[in-house]
């Protein structure tokens, strides 16, 4: 059953259609990445599908209901994980977690969840003192405590360092093995394709792409490019299949230490799917 | 949808618990703990140390007769400001979109910012009451007069916190909030024989502005409850007007909490 169904989503703020008929069917389960360039509507068409913003047309269903309508017991199913929350400064990250899990009719544990995001060392610090990524690892313990069926995070890494992206990334794999549908926007490709199933390419309030990450914008089927270097001249050459090529250019002779196949990598077919190289 | 969806939380428990936890960042932010009460009772020491000369009434001293205004200004400055700059603050650092993305009414978030609101006008008052009868020998009234402190307090913490959730929709930032609330609440204290007394001195034209506002009939009503009744001539109806007082306060909380369903937003957009 789809955890999420979309149909011709539209959005406008004045004359600027952020949001211009987007489909989208996310399975159960799945975790699904949103990518996109900066105002590409990513933003919008997720804060649609968690009900803090009003749609101008479509159908949207998350969790078999319209969020426009829905009520608490759907909020209790759904979990988000905020992008900039700087709320509760002055409780401690224990205080906070148990405040939120009461809110919910069936919380997880809330040392368990702390643990879970590898905050049990500040469980008693106040969420001030937090560094950004320990402030942005409270909020996913908060989006998970209500055990939700579907989980939002809207560009959860935006301004981590190296290590702590990777950290991040086991807490979103940890949370997506205990079975829930995990939604999530990006700017980053490697970020979708480390933790995504299946991810779509918004540019323009359109959907350019759907796919799985290696299959993405038609990766999978692209056509190779052979390079490689004789007589002093580099020769480059597109291919479907490039056996017969390399086998002509063994018997030839040529120096193979010249020699690259290579095929467009993610970012290629993104950079290509947004129009940047055109 | 199903019928074997999970019961969800009962909203006055989310409420009590959004209580404790707005009480508790309170107090743990000390600056704003220590200027919220201090204030009131700093302006009482000035006030009363000023104007200690006594009235034509024998044993009713001036300070006194501020002692008992400056109750009325002590709730409105708490329930009103508190309750404005709290929503707007609430608005920008995530608090009110984190509540409506969990299963969290409005109503368990009202009942929260009423307990906190309830439990710093409480301390305020008893602040004010400590400096009046330490400072400036103010006498406690009898059981009788309590009763009408009561409904007089109820009634001007509802009114100032509606009020107060109303004027949050005019703060764009929390940053001025401070600044445009305190706007209505210094000209009112003016107006409304807080600062200055017999509220007589003042033109006519401005005791009907100020009668239209709750701040006269709050300072009226505290005066009513903590001085002899012989006082009452020095007020603009030359009487304690206790049922008029109840009326204007009581309209008054009809009216914001009108304001309020009107103007209420969780985010500050207008599309959500």
């Amino acid at each position: 059953m789809a955890a999420i169904e979309v149909r011709g989503l539209r959005k406008t703020y004045g004359r600027h259609q952020a949001v211009a008929g987007i489909d989208l069917s996310i399975a159960a389960g799945e975790v699904f990445a949103l990518l996109g360039p900066n105002g590409a509507g990513k933003t919008t068409t997720v804060e649609i599908l968690e009900g803090h913003r009003r749609r101008d047309g479509g159908d949207v269903r998350v969790l078999g209901v319209d969020p426009a309508t829905a009520g608490r017991g759907w909020r209790a199913r759904i979990g988000i994980v905020l992008q900039e929350a700087s709320d509760q400064a002055e409780l401690t990250v224990a205080e906070t977690v148990r405040h939120v899990a009461g809110f919910y009719p069936h919380p997880r544990p809330a040392e368990r969840v702390i643990e879970q995001v590898g905050l049990t060392d500040k469980a008693r610090s106040r969420v001030r003192t937090l560094s950004g990524g320990q402030r942005r690892r409270l909020d996913v313990a908060l989006g998970i405590v209500g055990q939700p069926e579907v989980l939002f995070l809207d560009e959860p890494t935006t301004g981590f360092d190296p290590a702590a992206r990777r950290q991040f990334w086991e807490l979103i794999r940890a949370e997506a093995a205990e079975g829930t549908t995990i939604v999530l926007t990006t700017h980053y490709l490697d970020e979708a394709e480390a933790l995504a199933d299946r991810l779509a390419v918004i540019a323009e309030g359109v959907l350019v792409a759907e796919g799985t990450p290696a299959t993405l914008g038609g990766r999978a089927t692209a056509e190779a490019t052979v390079t490689w270097r004789a007589n002093g001249v580099v020769h480059t050459e597109k291919r479907a299949d490039p056996t017969d090529l390399l086998r002509k250019l063994v018997a030839e002779g040529t120096d193979l230490s010249t020699l690259t196949v290579s095929r467009p990598t993610l970012e290629d077919t993104y950079l290509t799917l947004i129009g940047e190289n055109r | 949808m199903s019928t074997d969806l999970p019961a969800q939380v009962p909203t006055f428990r989310i409420g009590l618990s959004r209580g404790q936890v707005e009480i508790l960042q309170f107090v743990r932010d000390r600056t704003a703990m220590i200027f919220t009460f201090s204030f009131p009772a700093l302006l009482l020491l000035l006030f009363g140390s000023i104007f200690n000369q006594e009235y034509d009434h024998p044993g009713v001293s001036a300070s006194q007769v501020f002692s008992a205004s400056m109750i009325a200004y002590g709730i409105l400055t708490t329930a009103f400001v508190t309750m404005g700059a709290g929503l707007s603050m609430d608005r920008e650092d995530g608090t009110l979109k984190r509540l409506h993305g969990a299963p969290v009414t409005a109503s368990a978030y009202f009942i929260g910012k009423l307990v906190l609101v309830l439990a710093l006008t409480a301390t305020e008052v008893v602040v004010l009451l400590l400096v009046g009868t330490l400072f400036f020998d103010m006498p406690l009234p009898d059981a009788s007069h309590w009763v009408t402190f009561a409904w007089l307090y109820v009634l001007s913490v509802l009114a100032c916190s509606l009020l107060g959730i109303a004027a949050s929709a005019l703060v764009r930032h929390a940053r001025t909030a401070g600044a445009i609330l305190n706007v209505p609440v210094v000209a009112l204290q003016f107006i409304s024989g807080v600062f200055i007394h017999p509220i007589t001195i003042l033109p006519s034209w401005m005791i009907t502005v100020a009668s239209i506002f709750p701040v006269k009939w709050m300072a009226q009503g505290f005066r009513s409850v903590f001085l002899p009744d012989t006082m009452a001539d020095l007020e603009a109806g030359g009487a304690w007007e206790h049922g008029r007082t109840a009326l204007v306060l009581g309209a008054w909380c009809v009216i914001g909490l009108a304001l309020c369903l009107a103007t209420f937003r969780w985010t500050n957009r207008k599309d959500a």
